[in-house]
C-alpha cells in the first residue's frame, strides 16, 4: 500500500514538474499584458511555442562543432535531475539525500558551463557578450543562494531540501520571521537574475547588445531553442516552488488542500513577477552587481540574525 | 616498504642510464621513461596492500650523525605516493613526444635526469619517518625542479622564474630548520613522534611549531601571500614537468602540514581557524588572479593556488574537528580535503597535458592568438573539457565529490545544535565562499575553453592545429577516464581515505586527556551511493536528450551557414569575444585586489591613428608587496657588500671559520 502511494506520489511529482512550468511563463506574459491594457496572448502560448519549436527544422552555423548541440541537452537534463531533489508543497521529493541542495545548485553550475560554452562556440561576439554576462552575474548569485540554503539548514538542523522545507517550517515564522523574510526577498532576488527576468534582463528587448541570456542563445533554433525554452520554464518553476514553500507553509494534514495551496502560491509568485517586470526598468548592466551583491548582504543578515 | 624503496630507486636512477648510450634513436629516453615507468607500477602495487598490511617502519643506520635512515608508509604516506607515482610516469610517457631529445638536444638529459630525482626526492619525502631523512628527500625535490623550470634557460623569463622559485624554496628550508629544531628541542629525538604531553611541548612552543610549519609548507603549497613563485614557474616549465609540480609537488606542502599537525593530538582551535582563513584567501584570491591571465599555463597555475585553498579549507575544517572533537567533521574535512588532493592531481595533470599540446601543436600559450581548436584537435579538446568540468566542481566528475564532502562537513557544523557560535558561523559563511570559489572557477574555464577550443581560429597556427601523437594522448585519456572514473563511483576511493584519516588521528592521546574518537568512515557520513545514483542518472538523462535532438535534427538540418551574428554577413576570426574582453567585468569587480594595468591609447584627432590597446595583470604580492620589501633590503644591506668578494676561497674560510668557532663553543 505504502509502495503504492509512494509510486503515485511519483508519478504525481513528474507529473507536475513536467507539465506545469510553461503555464507559470504565459501567467507573467498575461499579467503583462493585462498591466499595458492589453489582452495578451493565451495563458496556454508557451506550450504552443515549445511544441512548434520541437516540430522545426533546424540550422546550424559551420563554425559550430558539438559542443554547440551540447548546450541545450546538458541544460534540459541537469534542469530535470534538479527537478527530481526539489520537494513540491512540503512532500518529500522523490529524491532526497544528506547534502543534495549542493547538487541542487551545481547541476545548475553544470547547464550554465556548457550554456557559455554553446555560445563561444558560435564565434559571434554578440553572443560572448551575453556569455560573459551570464558568467560575471552567476558569479555573485551563486553565494546569495548560498546563504539563503545555509540560513534555511541552520534553522531546520537538516542536511536534505525535503526535510529543510517541510513540516516544521511553519512553527519557524513565529521564531524566526525576520531572517526568514530577509532569506526571501535575496532568494526572489536571484530567482530574477536567474531567470532573466527585469530588473537584470530583458527577455522582451530588441537590442542584442543589452540583452544576457537571449543573446546567449541567438543561433539557436527549431527543437534545440525548443528544448532551451523548456529548460527555462522548469528552472523558474524550481526556485519558484523553493520560495512559494518559505513564504506559505501550509500543512493541513490534507495533501489536496496543501497542493491547492502550493500550486495557487505558485501563480501568485507569477503574478508578482509580472508585476515586478511592468513597474521596473531593467538596471543598467553596471547596476546588476550591486543588486546582486545586495541579495548576497540581505540573507548574510538573514543568517548572523540566527546567531545567539 | 621494500617495494616503495625499489620503486625509488628505479625512478631515481630512471635518466641516468640515458647518459651512457649515445645521443642516436632516442635510445636514452626510452629507457629512462620504461624504468620510471616500472618504477612506477613497483610504488603503485605496494600501496594496493591494505593499510593493516603496510608493515613496520625501516630503520638503518647510516653515517650521518644524530641520525639513522628512517622510512615507513601508512595510510597518509600511501594517499600521496599514489598520485606521485600515477602522475609522474604518465608525464614520462608524455614527455617521450612533447620533449623530444632529436627537438632538444641541450636539455633532454638533464631534463629526464632531474625528472627522476625530482620523483624520487619527492617519494623519499613522503616515506621519510625523521626530519633528516624528510629534509634529504625536500632538497633533492627543491634542486631538481629548479633545474627543470630552468629547462629552456637562454630564455631570461625563464631563468628569472628560476631564482623566485630558489629563492623561495629555500626560505622555506630555512623554516624548516628551525622547525625540525624546536621538535627536537620538544620531544627529545629527529623522529616523527607524537608532542602531546604537557611535558613534552608548551603551547607557546606548539604554537611556533604550528606557525612555522605554516610558514614553510604553505610557501611550498603556493598559499595566498606565499605563493609568488608559483605562477612563472609553471608556467616557464616544460608543460609534463608543471603537470607533476601542480599536481604533485606543491601537495607535498599539505602533506608535510597535515604529518606536523597530526603528532599534536590536542591542538588549539585557533591552528584550524588560521589553515581555513589561508585557504579561504587562496581560494578566492587564486580564481580572481586566474580570470585575469592571458597566458594559459599561468592561468593554471594560479588555479593550482585556488585548489589548494580548497584544501587548506578541508585540512582546517578536519584540525579545528579534531580540537573540538567533533570526529564527523574530521572525517568529512579531512576526507574532502585528502580527496582533492587526489582530484586536483589528476584533474590539473590533464588541463597541463592538455596545454602543452596546444603549445606543441600552435607553438603559442597566448590565450588570445588561439581558437577554434575543436576541430582540430577534437581529442585534445575533449580531455580540456573534462578536466575543466571537473576543476569547477560540477557534477558529475570527480571534483564535485570532493567539495560535496566539504560542503557536507560544512553543512553538519550549520545543522548540529551542539556547534558554538563561532563553528557554525565560520562554516555558514565558508560555504557561499566555497561557492563564489567554484562560480569563478566556471567562469574562467569558460573563458578558457572557449578562446582556445571554440569559435574560429585567430592565427594561423592556430588553424593548422592538429592532435598529437598516441604518446601524448593516452596519458590525457588515462587521466581523463580516472576523473570520470572517482566521479561516478566513488566509494571506489574511501578504503584509502579511510587509511588516511585513520593515520593522521592514530595519535596516542596524552595521559589524563579524554581519549579522542576514532573518526567514522566517510562512507557512513556521505551519500556516497546517492552520488553514484544521481551521477548515473544524470548520463541517462543527457543520454536521452542527446538522442531526442539528433533525432529531431537529423532530417530536417539545413545545410550549415555562417554564424547569424545579428545580420552582419561577413564576420571575421579577430570580431569574435576575446578571452580579455570575456573577463573584463569579472576583473573590474575585483579590481581592488587585482590592480589591473591596462595602457589604452588617447585618442586625440577626429580620425585616429593606429593605436594599441594592452592590459594585463601582474601578481600584486609580488610586485607592490614583496619586490620593494627585498629593494629596502638590498639598500639597507649594502655597507655589508665587503664581506661578499665573489672569491670561492674567501668563502671557504668563511665557512672553517664558523665550524671552528661551533667546535670552541661546543
Amino acid at each position: 500500500m505504502g509502495l503504492l502511494l509512494g509510486g503515485l506520489y511519483l508519478l504525481l511529482h513528474v507529473a507536475v514538474v513536467a507539465t506545469l512550468p510553461p503555464l507559470l511563463f504565459g501567467c507573467i506574459v498575461k499579467t503583462k499584458a493585462l498591466f499595458a491594457g492589453r489582452v495578451g496572448a493565451p495563458l496556454l502560448q508557451p506550450y504552443y511555442d515549445i511544441l512548434k519549436l520541437l516540430r522545426k527544422g533546424s540550422v546550424f552555423s559551420r563554425t559550430t562543432t558539438w559542443v554547440f548541440r551540447a548546450g541545450p541537452v546538458v541544460g534540459l537534463a541537469t534542469t530535470l535531475l534538479a527537478a527530481l531533489v526539489v520537494p513540491l508543497a512540503g512532500r518529500n521529493a522523490p529524491l532526497s539525500f544528506a547534502g543534495d541542495l549542493i547538487l541542487f545548485a551545481y547541476l545548475f553550475g553544470l547547464a550554465r558551463f556548457f550554456t557559455i560554452c554553446a555560445a563561444l562556440d558560435t564565434g559571434s561576439a554578440f553572443e560572448g557578450m551575453g556569455a560573459a554576462r551570464e558568467a560575471t552575474f552567476s558569479c555573485l548569485a551563486e553565494p546569495a543562494l548560498f546563504f539563503g540554503l545555509f540560513a534555511l539548514v541552520r534553522l531546520s538542523g537538516s542536511l536534505s531540501l525535503s526535510s529543510m522545507l517541510g513540516a516544521g517550517l511553519a512553527q519557524e515564522w513565529a521564531g524566526a520571521g525576520a531572517p526568514l523574510v530577509l532569506v526571501v526577498v535575496s532568494l526572489f532576488i536571484v530567482l530574477l537574475a536567474e531567470n532573466c527576468r527585469i530588473p537584470v534582463d530583458d527577455p522582451n528587448t530588441h537590442l542584442e547588445l543589452t540583452m544576457i541570456h537571449e543573446v546567449m542563445v541567438l543561433d539557436h533554433g527549431g527543437p534545440a531553442f525548443g528544448m532551451i525554452l523548456y529548460a527555462a520554464t522548469v528552472k523558474l518553476f524550481l526556485l519558484g516552488a523553493v520560495i512559494v514553500r518559505i513564504l506559505c507553509p501550509v500543512d493541513t494534514g490534507n495533501p489536496l488542500l496543501d497542493g491547492a495551496a502550493f500550486v495557487v502560491g505558485l501563480f501568485a509568485l507569477a503574478v508578482a513577477i509580472g508585476v515586478v517586470e511592468s513597474v521596473m526598468a531593467r538596471l543598467r548592466l553596471v547596476q546588476v552587481p550591486s543588486l546582486l551583491v545586495a541579495a548576497c548582504l540581505l540573507s548574510a543578515f538573514g543568517l548572523t540574525l540566527l546567531a545567539g | 616498504m621494500t617495494l616503495v624503496l625499489l620503486a625509488i630507486l628505479l625512478v631515481g636512477s630512471s635518466g641516468f642510464a640515458g647518459l651512457l648510450v649515445g645521443r642516436a634513436w632516442g635510445a636514452g629516453e626510452r629507457i629512462a621513461a620504461a624504468l620510471h615507468c616500472v618504477g612506477g607500477a613497483c610504488g603503485l602495487a605496494a600501496l594496493l596492500a591494505p593499510a593493516s598490511a603496510f608493515g613496520d617502519a625501516l630503520v638503518l643506520p647510516w653515517s650521518i650523525p644524530e641520525g639513522e635512515f628512517s622510512v615507513g608508509l601508512d595510510g597518509l604516506s600511501a594517499l600521496f605516493l599514489a598520485p606521485l607515482f600515477l602522475i609522474s610516469s604518465l608525464g614520462s610517457i608524455y614527455g617521450l613526444a612533447y620533449w623530444r631529445e632529436a627537438d632538444h638536444p641541450e636539455s633532454g638529459r638533464r631534463l629526464r635526469v632531474f625528472y627522476g630525482l625530482l620523483t624520487a626526492g619527492l617519494a623519499l619525502l613522503v616515506v621519510a619517518r625523521n626530519a633528516w631523512v624528510f629534509l634529504l628527500g625536500w632538497e633533492f625535490m627543491a634542486v631538481s625542479a629548479f633545474l627543470l623550470i630552468t629547462s629552456e634557460d637562454h630564455e631570461k623569463t625563464v631563468r628569472e622564474a628560476g631564482l623566485l622559485y630558489v629563492f623561495c624554496t629555500h626560505v622555506g628550508t630555512l623554516l624548516l630548520f628551525a622547525l625540525f629544531a624546536l621538535m627536537r628541542h620538544a620531544s627529545g629525538t629527529w623522529a616523527f613522534v607524537p608532542l602531546g604531553g604537557v611535558a613534552t611541548a608548551s603551547p607557546a612552543t606548539a604554537g611556533v611549531i604550528f606557525l612555522l610549519a605554516l610558514g614553510a609548507f604553505g610557501m611550498k603549497a603556493g598559499a595566498m601571500p606565499l605563493h609568488v613563485w608559483l605562477p612563472s614557474a609553471h608556467a616557464c616549465a616544460p608543460s609534463h614537468v608543471s603537470a607533476v609540480m601542480s599536481g604533485v609537488l606543491i601537495k607535498m606542502g599539505v602533506y608535510g602540514l597535515a604529518r606536523i599537525c597530526s603528532l599534536f593530538p590536542s591542538p588549539p582551535a585557533w591552528w584550524g581557524a588560521t589553515i581555513f582563513a589561508v585557504g579561504l584567501l587562496s581560494g578566492v584570491l587564486g580564481v580572481a588572479f586566474a580570470i585575469g591571465q592571458h597566458d594559459i599555463k599561468r592561468l593554471l597555475a594560479y588555479h593550482s593556488i585556488e585548489n589548494i585553498g580548497i584544501i587548506f579549507l578541508g585540512l582546517g575544517l578536519g584540525l579545528v574537528g579534531r580540537s573540538l572533537h567533533r570526529p564527523e567533521l574530521i572525517a568529512l574535512g579531512l576526507g574532502g580535503s585528502l580527496l582533492h588532493v587526489w582530484n586536483h592531481g589528476l584533474f590539473k595533470a590533464l588541463l597541463f597535458f592538455s596545454a602543452g599540446s596546444v603549445m606543441h601543436s600552435t607553438g603559442t600559450r597566448a590565450l588570445d592568438r588561439l581558437g577554434g581548436l575543436a576541430k582540430g584537435m577534437p581529442r585534445t579538446a575533449l580531455c580540456f573539457l573534462l578536466g575543466a568540468v571537473a576543476i569547477c566542481g560540477l557534477p558529475p566528475l570527480n571534483g564535485f565529490v570532493s567539495e560535496f564532502l566539504l560542503y557536507l562537513g560544512f553543512l553538519r557544523s550549520v545543522a548540529s545544535a551542539e556547534s558554538g557560535d563561532g563553528l557554525w558561523i565560520g562554516a555558514a559563511f565558508s560555504a557561499p565562499a566555497l561557492a563564489l570559489i567554484g562560480a569563478l572557477a566556471l567562469a574562467c574555464f569558460a573563458k578558457v575553453y572557449g578562446a582556445v577550443f571554440l569559435g574560429e581560429p585567430r592565427t594561423d597556427a592556430a588553424r593548422r592545429a592538429h592532435d598529437p601523437g598516441a604518446l601524448m594522448t593516452v596519458p590525457m585519456g588515462i587521466l581523463a577516464g580516472a576523473c570520470v572514473l572517482i566521479g561516478l563511483a566513488p566509494a571506489l576511493v574511501t578504503p584509502a581515505l579511510d587509511g588516511a584519516i585513520a593515520a593522521w588521528s592514530a595519535v596516542v592521546p596524552p595521559a589524563g586527556a579524554a581519549s579522542v574518537h576514532a573518526p567514522p568512515q566517510v562512507a557512513s557520513l556521505a551519500p556516497l551511493g546517492w552520488l553514484s545514483a544521481m551521477a548515473a542518472l544524470l548520463l541517462a538523462l543527457l543520454a536521452g536528450g542527446a538522442a531526442f535532438l539528433h533525432a529531431r535534427t537529423r532530417g530536417a538540418a539545413a545545410e550549415p551557414v555562417l554564424t547569424w551574428d545579428c545580420g552582419y554577413a561577413a564576420p571575421s576570426p579577430t570580431m569574435q569575444y576575446t578571452s580579455s574582453s570575456f573577463a573584463q567585468s569579472l576583473v573590474d569587480l575585483f579590481a581592488w585586489a587585482l590592480r589591473p594595468r591596462a595602457h589604452a591609447p588617447r585618442l586625440t584627432a577626429i580620425f585616429p591613428p593606429h593605436s594599441e590597446f594592452e592590459s594585463h595583470v601582474p601578481d600584486t604580492v609580488l610586485d607592490h608587496l614583496l619586490a620593494p620589501a627585498c629593494r629596502r633590503l638590498a639598500d639597507a644591506a649594502t655597507w655589508f657588500r665587503w664581506v661578499q668578494q665573489g672569491n670561492t676561497n674567501a668563502y671557504l674560510f668563511y665557512i672553517l671559520l664558523t665550524v671552528l668557532v661551533l667546535l670552541l663553543w661546543r
